[in-house]
């Protein structure tokens, strides 16, 4: 997928400036991503954003001025089509699937590695979902009491078998090719599944979606 | 909640006074406010996370079915005549209504101004509504007739007139009783700030004088900061804080004691918890026999266990991407494949698969049936 774009555009958005220096560093180390510029809360994040037109977002999920989720819905009232990845060193379950079902297309944490980074913003800006296996398990534990959920909304449907099987895959561990080989389905197959959850994650009306993660709690 | 609103509408039958009691109560009681681990909390505090919503759509279903249905109940009760009288019911609705409308209108923080001062205009005005109220309900009183139907009427005039008092005096009451709760929670508050601080001086601190002797070994130094960035993590975010005997905080146990031991990374990912009985405990020391053989044998870096219950099978599986190995051609003699792993779980009643070939990895994975009373917390 990355090879399709020349040079990945990236916006950086964090408040430690210290860790925006690091990652910068590891991004432009290689010659396939080149950081525009740097954001480090909401209101810079949006505003660079818009100026800068980036292909791949790297968002944090807490920030001053809302976190994540608030660059999230701004830009969405702008009627952005931006591409986000969260990233982020919390494990809060609630605020990560937050980000994700606001819009966002994959979840990191901030200790995966330069390479792996560069990687899953390829991805993202191919239009492929980025899931860890920590943010597979938290979809699964989202979907595993889902009888409430399915009256609510029509939209949040339960997972699929397959589905559940390709999430239960990432989850303990295997790369999409290594999920593909063991479900005997290729790995564009395994794409799909992925975004298939994503899809189910990212309810239409952005009301639903502060509703629902707040009915569950625990998201 | 469905339960307490039905009460509040039943209540209201009696002279009103489920909605008298529902607005007394919705004022007095503190905001429900679930409690967050420390770094969530912290951020929150700090606007690093998006504020929630109020309420949920279902709670807006049922409050708007419950209310239907009380005021079908009220209707049929004005048809056979034995409600309050037509003159007075259409005026004491709209009247409640327009109250109800403007207290929930009001945020906190405004109605702490409005309530609060004992000075300005807004402390004339309220002093202005509360007299009238009373010298309406007195008026109202006085003028009516005495006997059997007077009594709804005295009722309602009653309620304006508490209404009126509690208006005069509603900012001394709050006051008093806002100041007790900022009290007790300042005090809270430095009980945890000390709490803080010891927790820095034990964990945090140690952990950096380790770093700086250990300096010159890379390994040691990314294992202390690993397990000093485990602690943290678990005590700002909870991730284990809450189940102390469960099989998600068995693994997670294991899983830093043989990233200490070994040098590896081990990632813990969890989908639902079992509670820690024998035969799931067996099952713990199991997937951590699974974990050290990754460690010593498997030549990389990283081991990922995957642990999920649904109330009536515990699965855990553990992985690694390393050099893997010939399942048939163990020597029976390997005591940790097949005493430790297999043959402790089977014992339990689960089942043990190995998977492996050589430059493939392994996997294993075990599977527990659990006791029917074990439930799937969340």
């Amino acid at each position: 997928m990355s090879a399709a774009k020349s040079r990945l555009r990236v916006v950086l958005v964090d408040d430690h400036a210290m860790f925006r220096t690091g990652v910068r560093a590891e991004l432009e180390r290689g010659d396939g991503v080149e950081v525009v510029a740097e954001a480090e809360d909401v209101d810079t994040a949006v505003a660079a954003i818009t100026e800068h037109r980036p292909d791949v977002v790297l968002l944090d999920v807490h920030m001053p001025g809302g976190g994540g989720l608030e660059v999230l819905r701004r830009l969405q009232q702008l009627g952005s089509q931006t591409t986000f990845l969260a990233l982020s060193v919390s494990d809060a379950a609630e605020d990560v699937i937050g980000v994700i079902r606001a819009g966002a297309r994959g979840y990191v944490t901030k200790n995966i590695s330069g390479p792996e980074l560069i990687d899953a913003l390829g991805r993202v800006a191919g239009g492929d979902a980025v899931f860890s296996p920590r943010l597979a398990g938290f979809v699964l534990d989202a979907f595993a009491g889902t009888i409430e959920i399915a009256q609510v909304d029509e939209d949040l449907d339960r997972l699929t078998e397959r589905e559940r099987e390709v999430m239960r895959l990432i989850a303990r561990g295997y790369a999409y090719k290594e999920v593909a080989k063991e479900l005997f389905i290729s790995i564009k197959t395994v794409e799909t599944h992925v975004s298939s959850v994503l899809r189910k994650l990212q309810l239409s009306s952005r009301h639903e979606l502060t509703r629902w993660a707040n009915d569950r709690r625990l998201i | 909640m469905l339960a307490v609103r039905a009460a509040f509408v039943v209540a209201t039958f009696f002279n009103l006074a489920g909605i008298i009691a529902y607005l007394i109560l919705w004022r007095l009681l503190p905001l429900a406010e679930p409690a967050l681990p420390a770094g969530l909390e912290s951020a929150s505090r700090r606007g690093l996370r998006s504020g929630r919503g109020r309420i949920g759509p279902i709670e807006v279903m049922q409050t708007v079915a419950v209310c239907a249905i009380g005021v079908g109940v009220l209707i049929l009760l004005q048809a056979t005549g034995r409600g309050i009288s037509g003159s007075l019911l259409l005026p004491v609705l709209v009247g409640l209504l327009g109250v109800a409308v403007i207290w929930r209108q009001l945020d906190d923080v405004a109605w702490q101004r409005w309530m609060r001062q004992t000075s300005g205009w807004a402390f004339t005005a309220r002093i202005a509504a509360g007299l009238v109220m009373v010298a309406l309900a007195s008026a109202f009183v006085l003028t009516q007739e005495r006997g059997l139907s007077g009594v709804v009427d005295v009722a309602s005039a009653t309620g304006i007139a508490l209404v009126g008092i509690a208006l005069i005096l509603g900012p001394w009451i709050t006051k008093l009783l806002s100041d007790l709760t900022a009290e007790r929670r300042e005090r809270v508050r430095s009980q945890e700030r000390a709490d803080v601080a010891a927790h820095l001086h034990d964990s945090v601190l140690q952990t950096l004088a380790l770093l700086q002797k250990n300096a010159d070994d890379p390994a040691a130094v990314a294992t202390l900061a690993r397990r000093q960035e485990r602690d943290l993590r678990a005590w700002l975010y909870g991730d284990e804080a809450d189940h102390g005997d469960s099989l998600l905080a068995a693994l997670r146990t294991a899983a830093a004691e043989v990233e200490e031991a070994h040098h590896v990374t081990v990632e813990v990912v969890g989908v639902g918890d079992a509670t820690l009985d024998s035969d799931v405990a067996a099952l713990a020391r199991a997937a951590r026999e699974a974990m050290v053989n990754a460690a010593k044998h498997a030549q990389v870096g990283r081991v990922d266990v995957y642990a999920e219950c649904d109330g009536r099978t515990a699965e855990v599986f553990v992985r690694d991407r390393g050099v893997g190995f010939d399942p048939g051609q163990v020597a029976d003699d390997r005591l940790g494949l097949r005493g430790s792993i297999v043959g402790r779980v089977e014992r339990h009643g689960g089942t043990v698969t190995i998977r492996s070939a050589p430059g493939e990895g392994t996997e294993v994975r075990m599977s527990l049936p659990l006791n029917s009373s074990q439930e799937a917390p969340a």
